[in-house]
């Protein structure tokens, strides 16, 4: 819906933004960001009619060709060091809170 | 330094040691002093000189670099030392492995002083969003040393660092080297490797030098550039002839090359000081051979907008990866959280205001309904921008603006207010949306209060071997102007 799309953004839609993020934003901080968030987004609305139908999108300043490479094996990080830097770790994998919720 | 340590006047570790005193006694912390360093490697820097030393005396020097020290911007991976990417969420990460450009300066024998002070995650023109406190300007330390980059760029200046590695997604190597009067490139798009380069928008991040002189500058980006396997946007085609480019340039001779200045990045609204010091340039450019002539690229001025559309849009993918699972910060909440729980905990506490900011801009931009109007515009503007670079550079072989609107401005100013923050970077983000290499070399001083201004320069795709000719030889016309080298002119820098 393009030519609905507004440039006014609220409170609660920074909200619904910051959640879809992962980021717990608490009241204040959404009383400081949303009215910037706003002003940063009118004035990037002015964007919208630059280009037409006929421009095409570049999304990448060189032409990406996929890179393959042999299929060999070459030595990489040991479980040690992809380990070594995570917030906790136990038998040689990753520990992380429980992913499932409660219904679950 | 390079050819000190060629002759044997000096050698790596007298250097590197001078170096390491230097920022003992001017470098501080995030309270006062210029604070450009949040890790100093003060025993693995000797010891790497202590080997280069060796290597010299047997005569196996690896690179006319080899003995020279480094910073390293705190954005790209070093093993054995913590890379934080100026944020909490990533505090006393030690990488298991380097990036790229660190693996080609540790090769060729360069001692790592140690990692710079950056805005958190590179967002921002100040270095101001550091979670570590800001990097003074070593100018005057009540002003921003610019950013994201302010770390690299104020080492340099202050005589901490001799050379150092940046990175410029927006202007965060130039716009730093402009405000604290060093030279900063951004090289051509896949032109450096960005393997380890903890990526903000991979379409626009692009690794390069900040050093003292435009020569120095063509020795580094020459020793980190070339084609790496491990990135599979890095560029196959070799970009050569930089330090003949350099050497060239500096003899002063610009006979048969055409400068375009852009209509729309300079003028109006800019300060008076840095226009004037602009003009000079050009001026001094025409002396010395070149054609100089005005050239409009009449989509610069949506650059801005596009750029704040697409980069946030980037880094909020790229920055999903701090989930508190593998690495970095990890915050738990009372009672028994789940797994998004304490995503949503960590990476409110672990990332800063502009970080937030760009991340919700950019989730923003992507969403369902949105996505057309505002990403798929701004990718539109882009493709706008390149045939703007196209045509110009049919009329003329490279482009030049001032780098930066205004010299440096006063720590706090512009801090809450982000689209302020954002028009530091009016002329240089062209070059990243169409991915083309620019230059900041020094234009000499404002009247109106004494601090350096930056001259940019940006050539064609692969062509950076002209920024090295005309950067050079606005240098050496600069330097020849002034009486000396710009940095002469910096005030005694105390902690």
């Amino acid at each position: 819906m393009p030519e609905t799309a507004r440039a006014e953004i609220s409170r609660e839609e920074v909200a619904h933004l910051a959640d879809l993020a992962r980021i717990d934003l608490d009241d204040a901080e959404l009383d400081h960001l949303a009215p910037q968030l706003a002003v940063i987004l009118e004035s990037v609305a002015a964007i919208r009619g630059v280009a037409g139908d006929d421009v095409p999108p570049t999304s990448h300043p060189i032409p990406l060709t996929n890179v393959f490479r042999e299929d060999v094996v070459r030595p990489g990080l040991s479980a040690e060091e992809a380990l070594a830097g995570a917030p906790a770790a136990e038998d040689q994998r990753f520990s992380v809170p429980r992913i499932l919720g409660e219904e679950q | 330094m390079a050819a000190a340590l060629a002759s044997g006047e000096t050698s790596s570790v007298a250097l590197t040691q001078a170096h390491l005193d230097r920022i003992a006694a001017v470098d501080g912390d995030a309270d006062s002093g210029v604070h450009a360093f949040l890790h100093v490697d003060a025993e693995g820097a000797l010891a790497q000189a202590r080997t280069s030393d060796e290597r010299r005396a047997a005569g196996n020097a690896r690179h006319a670099l080899d003995g020279v020290p480094i910073a390293v911007k705190d954005v790209l991976t070093t093993t054995g030392l913590p890379t934080t990417c100026g944020s909490k969420i990533l505090e006393g990460w030690i990488p298991p492995y380097d990036a790229t450009v660190v693996r080609r300066i540790k090769d060729a024998g360069l001692p790592i002083l140690g990692k710079t002070n950056m805005d958190e995650f590179a967002m921002g023109s100040s270095t101001e969003h550091s979670a570590y406190g800001p990097t003074r300007n070593p100018w005057d330390q009540t002003r921003i040393p610019g950013g994201s980059g302010g770390g690299s760029a104020a080492a340099v200046a202050a005589f901490e660092a001799p050379l150092a590695l940046g990175t410029d997604t927006g202007g965060s190597i130039r716009q730093p080297g402009a405000v604290t009067g060093t030279v900063g490139v951004k090289p051509t798009y896949g032109g450096v490797s960005r393997y380890g380069l903890v990526a903000m928008a991979n379409s626009l991040d692009q690794v390069g030098p900040v050093t003292r002189t435009v020569l120095d500058s063509a020795l580094l980006h020459d020793l980190i550039g070339g084609h790496d396997p491990l990135d599979s946007t890095s560029v196959d085609t070799p970009v050569g002839g930089l330090v003949a480019a350099a050497e060239q340039g500096a003899a002063g001779d610009l006979t048969g090359l055409r400068v375009g200045v852009i209509t729309e990045l300079s003028g109006e609204g800019w300060q008076p000081g840095v226009m004037a010091r602009f003009n000079e340039t050009v001026e001094l450019l025409t002396r010395a051979g070149a054609e100089v002539v005005e050239v409009s690229c009449p989509n610069f001025v949506h650059a801005l907008a596009a750029y704040y559309l697409l980069m946030p849009a980037e880094a909020s993918s790229n920055l999903a990866k701090f989930d508190a699972m593998r690495y970095g910060l990890r915050v738990t909440p009372e009672g028994s959280p789940s797994a998004e729980d304490v995503m949503k905990a960590t990476r409110d506490a672990g990332f800063g205001d502009e970080v937030k900011r760009r991340i919700i801009i950019g989730t923003y931009a992507l969403s369902s309904g949105y996505y057309d109007a505002y990403y798929g515009q701004a990718q539109k503007v882009r493709t706008l921008i390149s045939r703007d670079f196209a045509a110009a550079y049919e009329q003329v072989d490279v482009l030049v603006s001032p780098t930066s609107p205004t010299t440096a401005f006063p720590l706090g100013e512009k801090l809450d207010d982000p689209l302020a923050m954002y028009l530091n970077d009016l002329a240089t983000i062209p070059a990243n949306l169409a991915g083309v290499p620019g230059i900041s070399v020094p234009a000499g001083l404002a009247d109106e209060d004494g601090l350096p201004v930056g001259f940019q320069a940006l050539a064609p795709a692969l062509a950076d071997d002209r920024l090295y000719r005309v950067g050079a030889a606005a240098e050496a016309a600069v330097t020849a102007a002034l009486g000396g080298p710009i940095l002469n002119e910096l005030p005694e820098v105390l902690a």
